[in-house]
Order: structure tokens, then C-alpha cells, then sequence
């Protein structure tokens, strides 16, 4: 797992509703075990990449490669297995409001791993959820009962459940109050080290940018218009990257 | 990148001093695919080596390593301690040892004490939570009806804040579309009844009662009830999903907020709608109900419409029509109140929006055949 070649590679990705084109010929690499983060402005089609390359949106262009497979020509058994090894943490969480916190992060061990005992599963799935922070009183609760940061922390132990390879993180951050989003970004870190993972994360959280990502990759205006670690934004003088990593409310480098 | 091959190998190398030491090699890929075989393993060593004092767990043929197989080596550590063994996990990689280090930490609280209940207390205990589960709702019924009935009071003294635009849309949702629908539906009702009759009364030569029979019975009862079931089918169950998911969204709190009643802005529009349309729709249910049954009389029992409609004019009066017209707006308020209350009863989960709007259907055909037997008492009461 410690090889550097590209997980993700998209090439000339184009995507678009109706008569607007969203993303114009993206060009954009995730490294086997980095932590990238992407940023552009709200509404410049961050989530959307990330929908298309999970598969939930079809590019009208270009080619997506994950683990050096082709996306458009696998056949749907292929597909599923390559869906196996990424997990996704959706903006809101997106956990099943049926199910307690406990039966969300069994639900993709029971389906995807059929031979597991009962016991294993459950000793799985609450190992899962005290890695990511959250205690057996937690558990049995629903969905609708848990805090904001709960909520990401067990949509979190849901995408690791079955240990994927891949992890997309839609701006984890957001909604979580400073010290909440500076202990989360602390958690993905951790796990991200821990489990050898490759991470995308969509975000615009600056601290986030500055405490974990490894690269950075900005999105205007349907392009990719730079990649690389942090310090290339801030000594960028392209005029979106200054006024983003260098404006009121940016930060200066912390080390 | 590792094969997907298990070769783990359980050793017991002879010692010749007394400090016997067993030594177990995890080997290839400890991960997700063979944790089911890993576990039978695992547990399987653990019975094994029940006596032994000291073992060791080596790590060094282990090609990949996940969450899996990580808590699966802690499993077999823990048993093996746990029957008294001094355990040892050695040569760890320095890049699985985080993930070691982790799993060494969880699943360490008390095992759950999940006592076996009783089973004819948990048949008394769910009794007992349905009993006050009707007595709540039918509180928070009459709790909607007083909030509605201050809110139209209000209406009263300042019309200008009736949200007629609202009351038109939904008038249309309600009303309009579900007339094709309604008159599709009593019009078969009402040819079945006639068929059903004319069959029957034919062996006693009383085919032409069935006129009588098919009149009163579609005016007084069936023409309302079919569209009271078809409304709350219909719109009550769209009631209760708009606003059971309005209040998921946290919308009906928005509008608290801002200074708005919900009741006001939402309920009531609905609500008038309903009462409004349902009568409508009796009227046009009614005579499609006729019409079918005629139609019936006419092709299968031979009785040409002249005499259908002499006879018709002869059984029923104003009174049974009105018997059917009055009841049909209090059962257009039952069917509202319950559709708005469950809506408001949703919580955070999709099943429980499921739950209501299944409830809210059930409980207002349920509580309009209810009003229906109330109302049969009244008319009886005054000779109607």
C-alpha cells in the first residue's frame, strides 16, 4: 500500500446539466495514501466531480480510472467490486434514519462480507465507531437523535467500514463548530495513517487545507487551475488563489 | 500486493526447558475477504492452546493487514490472556502497528448486560403504550381543532389574512384533479349495486325496488363514504407526507420563527380545501353513481331510463340527498385535522414518515365510518 502511483486519475472530464457545462476538461490525480483537498469557490462543481467519479452523475466526456481500471468499461460486477474499496461521507452524513447507529455501519459489512459471524460483525462495527470517537452510548441511538458532529463521525464509521482503500469526505467540516472541526480533521489524519487511506476531500475549511492536506487541488471556473501542496497556493499570484488563501479570513502558515 | 491465499501456521516448537513456548505465525492477508475463515481460526487456536502459559504472536509472514484481521489477532490475544497465557505480538511491521495499537483500545467496555424481558410484560407494556397512544392522538385532535377554530375566528374578524391563493391551489390538488378519478370509481359502485340488486330481487319479482335501494343508498351513505375513502387516500396521505417532511426539514420551525402560524399558514388553507371540495365531489360522486346504476338498469334488468327516473323521483326526496350533502363536510374536517396532525407527528426518520402517513389514512377512514355511525343515530333521532 505504499506505492505513489494515482488511485484516481481523471482525464478531460467533462460534465454538464442541460445547456451548462459544470466541469470543462478536468485533469486532476489522487495519490495512493495522500490527503487531497479540494477547493473552489460554492457552486464551481466540487461535489459534482466527486458524484461523477463515485458514479453517481455521467460525465458527457473524458475518462475516469480508479485503481488503474477504466470506470466506463468495467462490467457491473467489476464495479462493485471497485465500489467496495471506496467508502463516501456525504455533506449531511446521509445515514439510514431507519437504522440505529450501529445497524448503519453493519448494514455494508452484513451485505458486502456474507460468511461473518454475528459476533465478529458487531465487534467490527463497534471497534469502527470507537475509532472514530464515538462511545457505546451512541449506538443504539437513531440518526434523528444524534448532534450535528455525531452524525459525521458515525457517517464516517460507516465509509470505513469495510476498510475501503478510498475515502471521499464531502466537506466533513462544515457545520461543526472550530474545536469540533479541528478534532475531526485530527480523526482523519489519524485513520488516514492508520489504515493507509487515500482520502479526497472536498472542502472550504482553511484550516483543514493547512492541518492535513498533503495537496491541495482548486477548481474555477470548470478547471482545474492549480494542484499542489499548500505553500504553492500561498505563494500563487493567480488572482482567485490569492483573494481564497490569502484573504480576510485566511491564515497565516502554521507549522 | 499480497495474494488472497491464507497460510497462517500454528507451531509448537519443542523446548527442552519447562518454559514451553507456543508460537503462533499469522501469515498472507489478514482482511475483510477471509475474516469469516480467520475467525473460525482464530477461535479454533484459542481452544487449542487452552494450557498454554506462553505464547507468542508472529506477524512477520503477514502480507496485508485491515480492521479485520487487526481485531481478529486482538480477539485471539485477549482469549488467549483470558485463559491465563502470557501473550507476546512480535515482529510488527512499523506500518501495521497504528492499526494494532488501535484495536488494542476498542471493545474494552463491560459486555452488555441485555436482560431476556419478560414476554407477557412486553404484551402488556406494548397494550398499555397503544391505549395511551389513542388517547394522545385523539388529544392532539381536539388540541388542532380548537388552535383551527381560533384561527378561522381570526380569519372571521380580518378576512384579508385567509390566504385565499393558498385555498385555490390547493382547492385544485384536492378537488379538480380528483374528480376524474371520483366519478370513475362511484360510477362503477353504483352499476355494481344495481347489478348485485337487480340479480337478487329478480327471483322475488321486485326488480323495481332496486331503483328505491340504489337511490337511498347511494345518496344517504355510499356516494359520501366511497369519496371520503378516496380523499383520505389520496390527499390526506399527501397531507401528511408535505407536512410530515416539512417538519423533518425543520420548515414548520422556520415559520414559528419568523412570526408565523403554522396552523394558520398551513393547516387551515388545507383544511378549508377539503372541506370545500369533499361536498363537491360527493354531489358529482353521487350522480355518476346514479348515472352507472341507471345505465345498469337499463341494458341488464331492461328498464328503459323514462321509467328509471319516474321511479327515482318517487323513492327519494331532497331530505336523503341532504342527508348526504351535510355529512360530507364534517368528514372532510376529520380527514384534515388527522392528515395535519400525523404530518406534524413525524420525527427525524424516514420509516416514521412512512408510519404516519399509513396512520393518517387507517385513523380518518376509520373515525369517517365512526362519524357516519353518529351521524345515522342523529338522523334516526330526527326522523330524517
Amino acid at each position: 500500500m505504499t506505492g505513489t502511483g494515482p488511485v484516481i486519475s481523471v482525464r478531460d472530464l467533462v460534465v454538464g446539466f442541460g445547456a451548462a457545462t459544470v466541469l470543462d476538461h478536468v485533469t486532476l490525480d489522487v495519490l495512493r495514501g495522500e490527503i487531497l483537498g479540494f477547493v473552489g469557490g460554492s457552486g464551481a462543481g466540487k461535489s459534482v466531480l466527486m458524484r461523477t467519479i463515485i458514479g453517481l452523475l455521467p460525465p458527457r466526456n473524458g475518462t475516469i480510472e480508479v485503481f488503474g481500471q477504466n470506470l466506463a468499461t468495467l462490467s457491473e460486477r467489476e464495479r462493485r467490486a471497485i465500489e467496495r474499496r471506496w467508502g463516501v461521507l456525504f455533506q449531511q452524513g446521509a445515514l439510514f434514519s431507519s437504522l440505529n447507529v450501529q445497524q448503519n455501519v453493519e448494514f455494508p459489512i452484513r451485505e458486502y462480507l456474507k460468511n461473518l459471524s454475528p459476533r465478529l460483525i458487531e465487534e467490527i462495527a463497534l471497534a469502527k465507531l470507537e475509532m472514530v470517537g464515538l462511545g457505546a452510548d451512541v449506538r443504539k441511538k437513531y440518526p434523528a437523535e444524534l448532534s450535528g458532529g455525531m452524525i459525521k463521525r458515525a457517517a464516517l464509521a460507516r465509509a470505513l467500514a469495510l476498510d475501503p482503500d478510498i475515502v471521499f469526505l464531502d466537506e466533513p467540516t462544515s457545520g461543526l463548530d472550530p474545536i469540533g472541526a479541528a478534532e475531526f480533521d485530527e480523526l482523519i489524519r489519524t485513520l488516514q495513517r492508520t489504515l493507509g487511506l487515500s482520502v479526497f476531500m472536498v472542502t472550504h475549511d482553511l484550516d483543514s487545507l493547512h492541518a492535513i492536506c498533503g495537496r491541495i487541488a482548486v477548481l474555477s471556473e470548470g478547471r482545474v487551475i492549480a494542484a499542489g501542496p499548500i505553500e504553492t497556493m500561498l505563494a500563487s499570484e493567480h488572482p482567485w488563489l490569492k483573494s481564497y488563501f490569502r484573504g480576510k479570513r485566511g491564515r497565516p502558515v502554521r507549522h | 500486493m499480497s495474494t488472497a491465499s491464507l497460510t497462517e501456521t500454528f507451531s509448537l516448537p519443542s523446548s527442552a526447558s519447562g518454559d514451553e513456548r507456543v508460537t503462533l505465525a499469522a501469515g498472507g492477508a489478514w482482511t475483510a475477504e477471509g475474516a469469516g475463515e480467520l475467525e473460525r481460526v482464530v477461535d479454533d487456536a484459542a481452544g487449542r492452546y487452552e494450557h498454554a502459559r506462553n505464547v507468542d504472536i508472529d506477524l512477520q509472514k503477514l502480507e496485508r493487514l485491515d480492521t479485520f484481521g487487526a481485531w481478529l489477532i486482538e480477539r485471539l490475544n485477549r482469549a488467549l490472556a483470558a485463559q491465563g497465557a502470557t501473550t507476546r505480538i512480535v515482529n510488527l511491521s512499523d506500518s501495521d502497528r497504528g492499526l494494532i495499537d488501535e484495536v488494542r483500545l476498542v471493545n474494552r467496555g463491560p459486555a452488555k448486560a441485555e436482560r431476556a424481558a419478560n414476554r407477557i410484560l412486553i404484551a402488556l407494556d406494548s397494550t398499555g403504550r397503544a391505549v395511551a397512544e389513542i388517547g394522545r392522538s385523539l388529544v392532539l385532535l381536539a388540541h388542532l381543532l380548537g388552535a383551527l377554530t381560533v384561527v378561522a375566528m381570526g380569519t372571521v374578524a380580518r378576512p384579508a389574512r385567509l390566504r385565499l391563493r393558498s385555498i385555490v391551489h390547493h382547492l385544485e390538488r384536492v378537488g379538480w384533479r380528483a374528480v376524474p378519478i371520483v366519478l370513475l370509481s362511484t360510477f362503477l359502485i353504483g352499476a355494481i349495486i344495481a347489478q348485485q340488486g337487480i340479480f337478487h330481487f329478480r327471483q322475488f319479482g321486485a326488480e323495481v325496488y332496486v331503483v328505491d335501494m340504489v337511490g337511498i343508498l347511494v345518496l344517504r351513505e355510499v356516494g359520501v363514504l366511497i369519496v371520503c375513502v378516496m380523499v383520505a387516500g389520496r390527499s390526506g396521505s399527501a397531507y401528511t407526507a408535505e407536512l410530515g417532511a416539512m417538519t423533518m426539514r425543520e420548515e414548520i420551525d422556520a415559520l414559528r420563527t419568523m412570526g408565523f402560524d403554522p396552523v394558520e399558514v398551513l393547516v387551515l388553507p388545507r383544511i378549508v380545501a377539503l372541506v370545500l371540495a369533499v361536498p363537491v365531489l360527493t354531489f358529482l360522486g353521487s350522480m355518476a353513481a346514479l348515472y352507472g346504476a341507471g345505465l345498469v338498469c337499463w341494458l341488464y334488468g331492461g328498464m328503459t331510463p323514462d321509467i328509471f327516473l319516474a321511479r327515482l323521483r318517487e323513492a327519494i326526496s331532497l331530505q336523503t340527498f341532504a342527508v348526504g350533502m351535510i355529512k360530507a363536510p364534517f368528514m372532510a374536517l376529520v380527514i384534515g385535522l388527522v392528515a395535519c396532525v400525523e404530518g406534524f407527528e413525524v420525527d427525524g426518520s424516514a420509516a416514521s414518515l412512512g408510519l404516519k402517513t399509513t396512520s393518517s389514512v387507517v385513523k380518518s377512514i376509520f373515525l369517517v365510518i365512526v362519524l357516519d355511525g353518529f351521524f345515522a343515530m342523529f338522523f334516526a333521532a330526527i326522523g330524517m
